[in-house]
């Protein structure tokens, strides 16, 4: 059985420093972006420090200023010199979207809302390009009632299917992966979701990816040890603490939880 | 120069990445006759095993890598389905044939026991064969990156120069007769120890 993963989460938006390219940003519950630094030159440094994915997340959709110009950039280099498995979404609504990351460098694709509006999409991609790549991303949060709903546009329409539910329809469908996020929990260095997240990993097959809250290392032991996740993903962790990916991985071998040592 | 066999599926830039930036030069071969001017192969692969194979007949890359490879002895490395397709048949969706330089089928990862999950995608150790070429210099039990649901069941062990436990199934991770090499995970992920893999094949 693979080892658990560790992520770092490599969120994007245009710079406002460096017109033109686009930069590592850290939000909380998907708002209020700060603007990090080169994304490329860090994930450099996280592959140093043995990470066992990237993930790299454009924004830019959410908030009306995509352009596949700006993301391809960023993979082409990133694939030059980075050598671990890189995922990409953000903005991925057709199937030339598909082609066009996995042509420049990206090994996954993860969609978001253009799969709740039209879940063909799914299994289109899946078809054409392998379930491998599909990456299924969900994103969700508690609503007025307190009950966990599916939230797409960045957070901010919301709809009618609970996380679980979507996750068995998307896993059905064809996606290779889950990345579930909760939105309540994002930036936030409180700790991950772990009831609707272990609800999900109990029901799902294809390994699940978990991310949103982690600010501490026993978060990740936390999240690995209450539930069946594969891999941990996080972002604000990583930029903004003295905790490098190698730190918290010893803190996750050392809780005996099964992780690439790598030395 | 390195050859990477283009037949339609696959990362291609990650491979040639990869070979780019231990300072290879590279040819990306469409067309069968360009293989004619390198002195080492890569056979990438992601997808499904028939359809690589049609892809790779329709093309015309099989009796051109036959005459290469078993008769000029030309270097080959088949990396993830690239491997898988060197076996004598797969048994994915549909029996398909395959090259047939190993005699292997290539069977599904039963999912369920043990906890497995397939596809299987992470980083597992592997454990080598000692005189093994490709893990020259290596420590114990590295680990790399695979993405498979199947595997390749190898019927002669000696070809089989490593693998890993995947609940009960002793998975082939990399394969060797003669010029012939395969890995099932993919070197060009799985950061500096799959740099050290190609780099020891390309000094084969």
């Amino acid at each position: 059985m693979a080892k658990k993963r560790l992520i770092p989460k490599l969120q994007l938006l245009p710079s406002k420093l460096i017109p033109g390219s686009m930069s590592l940003v850290t939000t909380q519950n998907f708002k209020n972006s700060i603007e990090v630094g080169d994304p490329v030159s860090q994930a450099k440094i996280y592959e140093a420090q043995a990470v066992d994915e990237l993930v790299f997340v454009d924004l830019s959709y959410s908030r009306g200023v995509g352009s596949k110009e700006a993301i391809v950039n960023v993979i082409r280099k990133a694939a030059e010199e980075i050598f671990l498995p890189i995922t990409i979404g953000g903005g991925v609504r057709l199937l030339q979207d598909f082609s066009l990351l996995l042509n420049n460098g990206a090994d996954k694709v993860s969609i978001n809302s253009a799969a709740l509006e039209d879940p063909k999409l799914i299994s289109d991609a899946a078809r054409q390009f392998g379930s491998q790549c599909v990456v299924v991303s969900i994103d969700y949060k508690k609503d007025e009632n307190g009950s966990f709903r599916v939230y797409s546009e960045g957070g901010s329409k919301k709809s009618n299917l609970t996380p679980l539910d979507w996750a068995l329809k998307a896993q059905n469908l064809g996606a290779g992966e889950l990345l579930v996020t909760c939105i309540d929990h994002d930036g936030t260095k409180q700790g991950l979701e772990l009831e609707m997240t272990e609800r999900i990993c109990q029901s799902i097959s294809v390994p699940v990816i978990i991310s949103g809250g982690c600010g501490r290392a026993i978060h990740f032991t936390d999240g690995f040890r209450q539930t069946k996740a594969e891999a941990i993903a996080a972002g604000t962790f990583f930029c903004f603490q003295d905790q490098s990916p190698m730190q918290t991985r010893s803190h996750i071998k050392n809780a005996g939880i099964p992780i690439r040592i790598h030395t | 120069m390195i050859g990477v066999v283009d037949y339609g599926m696959g990362n291609l830039l990650s491979v040639q990445n990869a070979l780019s930036y231990v300072g290879e030069d590279v040819l990306i071969c469409s067309k069968p006759n360009q293989l004619n001017e390198v002195d080492k192969i890569i056979l990438p692969g992601v997808g499904a095993f028939p359809d690589c194979m049609k892809n790779l007949h329709n093309r015309g890359f099989v009796p051109k890598l036959n005459q290469l490879v078993l008769e000029s002895k030309v270097p080959i490395l088949g990396i993830c389905l690239g491997m898988q397709v060197m076996a004598t048949e797969g048994l994915e969706m549909e029996v398909t044939a395959g090259l047939g330089w190993f005699d292997a089928n290539v069977r599904l990862i039963e999912p369920g026991v043990d906890g497995v999950k397939i596809p299987n995608v992470g980083w597992e150790n592997v454990q080598f064969n000692e005189e093994s070429l490709l893990f020259d210099g290596f420590i114990k039990d590295p680990d790399f990156y695979f993405v498979h649901s199947y595997y390749m069941d190898c019927k002669n062990e000696g070809q089989v120069e490593a693998f890993y436990h995947c609940g009960k199934i002793k998975v082939t991770a990399a394969i060797r007769r003669e010029n012939i090499f395969g890995t099932q995970f993919h070197p060009e992920k799985s950061s500096d120890f799959g740099r050290s893999v190609l780099l020891n094949f390309l000094d084969f």
